[in-house]
């Protein structure tokens, strides 16, 4: 992969390779399982997985190293549709998707839809109104985009801002994660863990950059949905007999409801907008819609996601690659449910209502992570009550198989799935955020007549920096990841969603209602944000601060809209080349003031 | 041809963009339109699922896979009508 010819022969045959790679990667957790039969220990089994695993990335990411521009920003523009899809899953599904979604659903019952509907949806808005055009436009980065479109630094330097925050943030969420996993794992302390886990993101990104992040990033995709799968599958099939559990936990629905009457719980886990008591409440109902809205926007506004379309052959491909990527979120996401659903089930029959001294080792093992699993005999009856059980959202889907009694084999691959999880979109960030500043703001502002070898020195020292922040912050454990990567999207949903779309969209847009509309838009978002989370600000008709955005996305529309109108036209040039972003065939226009390359 | 006339290009982009309030439409109808009766919904069962509860938790999922692949047949047709379809 060195080179051109051999790079070809291997995007020619991708299908065989990541094929071999499926069959290897089941071989060896069947081998672990004999392993693990023949009575190796669980801590070398966890080894294995955690190991091995980056060890193949580390791999992928080694012989994917590349000294071209264009290879480091966008893999060279010839990742097949389908594959762009299956790396786009895994840049996607992080560790909010992986560990705390399903943890999300056992706490917050219906409630918590919202993040599987906000997940899922932005697909639709980025297919249809922003990616096939973004990858017609065929630069380097999001902030590019603004760059050229909004004729000047004052529009880049602010994607930049905006691009930095929201991925930042969520770049310590999946530090976190992260910790989490190699922590329990490894068996080691959480601040070091996450230092261990930091070397897996770096090795994958920093010599191959958008190249070897794309081949690692599909690697990861197969190894987290088969992770996924596999125990809910199996409970599926061992509580009633059918192994798609897509369709058999509508029965674990009704037992679940059943036995919330027997416990007496007030608020039943499919109860569509319900409080506490189990009352219907137009807070939660405006919150559910609120948190759908800012998740499905942010989506179309992450740079990390819209830069993926920067690297299929052409436009048509762009399209289609955008259905593949929801097709493999997809698959994730419909089972989110059922892994809920059986979580919840085993845990009600199983665990409350046991003698809490008879209560299994994974009890135990939990507890020293922590503090995420705590269990208290309130009133020292030795039974465990509903009460005294809590168990944060973030280690239901890592500690179900044990949970419910399936082999140490399974957790150790629900390990590796997550720790994939979090390393892919940990890689997709960070390359997000290095090639904002080394590109947009080293090579296009500070030094436009930098080498080739210079500007990649800087994306990588940069890399490595940011990289190294970000697993500090995450080691001062500054929320659950879950509400850190929400905020994320609120942040790019406030940003950057206005300007794009209006770009593209509205020819009218001129570059100080762009401006106005972001700094607005992300500031009203930030306020609120920073506000309600840290200074005790009244929240504004009850909304959460994890959808703090859908008050900055609206203003941001007005704001570019009536600004813009304000404003003298956009040059013909401006709007010639608005065209020719439209139309996937022919050249783009040229445009004064846009920067020259 | 890559050159269309201002005329074909209006026509062109009027297309696209009838296409794209179309999709936006279900889009708005999965996305929150059916979410907005969960409770009424819910009242229905199907193979042990509360309908309100399975339109979120799969239902709307599969709308989104179908609306982008949707998106991207339909809008090859008109590239392709225009002549302005990628070689």
């Amino acid at each position: 992969m060195a080179n051109q010819t051999s790079s070809s022969s291997f995007v020619a045959n991708l299908g065989k390779i990541y094929g071999v790679y499926t069959g290897g990667f089941i071989f060896f957790v069947l081998v672990l399982a004999v392993l693990e039969q023949m009575g190796v220990p669980n801590k070398i089994l966890g080894y294995c997985f955690v190991f091995l695993t980056i060890g193949v990335y580390a791999y992928i990411g080694w012989i994917s190293r590349t000294a071209e521009i264009s290879e480091y920003y966008v893999a060279g523009r010839v990742v097949p549709p389908f594959f762009n899809g299956m790396a786009t899953g895994a840049d996607w599904m992080s560790a909010a998707s992986f560990i705390s979604m399903a943890g999300g659903l056992y706490l917050g019952g219906y409630g918590a839809l919202g993040y599987v509907l906000g997940w899922t949806g932005g697909y639709v808005l980025v297919g249809v109104l922003l990616a096939p055009y973004l990858r017609k436009f065929g630069q380097f980065t999001v902030p590019d985009f603004l760059g050229v479109r909004y004729e000047g630094h004052t529009a880049r330097v602010c994607g930049v801002v905006v691009l930095f925050c929201a991925s930042f943030t969520y770049i310590v969420a999946q530090c976190f994660g992260i910790g989490i996993i190699t922590s329990r794992f490894l068996d080691i302390p959480f601040e070091i863990a996450i230092f261990v886990g930091l070397l897996g993101i770096l090795v994958c990104s920093m010599l191959g950059g958008m190249r070897a992040v794309t081949w690692t990033q599909v690697a990861q995709y197969i190894i987290l949905i088969v992770a996924y799968l596999v125990p809910v599958v199996w409970l599926s099939t061992k509580l009633y007999g059918f192994p798609i559990p897509e369709l058999t936990y509508g029965q674990a629905l009704n037992e679940i409801a059943q036995l919330e009457q027997k416990l007496g719980i007030l608020k039943p886990h499919v109860g569509a907008y319900v409080d506490a008591k189990g009352q219907f409440s137009w807070v939660e109902f405006n919150n559910f819609w609120a948190l759908t809205l800012c998740l499905m926007i942010g989506t179309a506004s992450l740079p990390h996601i819209l830069m993926r379309y920067f690297t299929t052959p052409n436009v048509k491909d762009a399209r289609t690659s955008v259905g593949w990527s929801i097709f493999f979120i997809f698959l994730l996401y419909f089972t989110a449910p059922a892994y809920a659903a059986f979580a919840k089930l085993e845990v009600y029959t199983n665990v409350i209502g046991q003698p809490i001294s008879a209560l299994p080792a994974w009890v135990q093992n939990w507890s020293q992570v922590g503090g995420l699993l705590t269990i208290k005999d309130a009133n020292g009856d030795g039974i465990l009550q509903l009460a005294e059980f809590i168990i944060n959202q973030d280690i239901i889907v890592l500690s179900m198989p044990e949970i419910a009694g399936l082999p140490y084999v399974v957790s150790g691959l629900v390990a590796a799935g997550g720790l994939a999880a979090a390393l892919s979109t940990a890689d997709g960030l960070l390359l997000a955020i290095a090639n904002a500043l080394s590109h947009d703001i080293y090579y296009k502002m500070i030094d436009p007549k930098a080498t080739t070898l210079k500007r990649l020195v800087v994306a990588r020292v940069l890399l490595v920096g940011v990289a190294l922040v970000g697993a500090a912050v995450a080691g001062t454990r500054p929320s659950g990841i879950i509400q850190m990567v929400a905020w994320a999207f609120s942040l790019a949903a406030a940003g950057l969603f206005a300007p794009l779309v209006l770009g593209i969209w509205w020819k009218r847009t001129t570059a100080a209602g762009a401006v106005a509309g972001m700094i607005v838009g992300f500031g009203i978002c930030l306020f609120y944000l920073v506000g309600t989370r840290y200074f005790d600000m009244q929240l504004w008709f009850g909304i959460r601060n994890i959808s703090s955005a859908v008050f900055g996305i609206p203003l941001a529309f007005v704001v570019t809209w009536a600004v813009s109108l304000m404003t003298a036209a956009p040059s013909k040039e401006m709007q010639d080349f608005v065209d020719s972003i439209r139309t996937p065939k022919g050249e783009l226009a040229w445009v004064k003031g846009a920067v020259h390359d | 041809m890559a050159q269309l006339t201002p005329q074909q290009r209006d026509a062109y982009w009027q297309k696209t963009s009838r296409l794209m309030w179309i999709i936006m439409a279900w889009w708005f109808f999965f996305s929150f339109g059916v979410h907005f009766f969960a409770v009424q919904l819910n009242s229905i069962t199907i193979l042990g699922f509360p309908v309100g509860f399975y339109m979120a938790a799969q239902g709307s999922l599969i709308s989104y896979v179908v609306l982008c692949f949707w998106n991207a047949s339909a809008q090859n047709k008109i590239d392709e009508e225009f002549g302005v379809a990628e070689d």
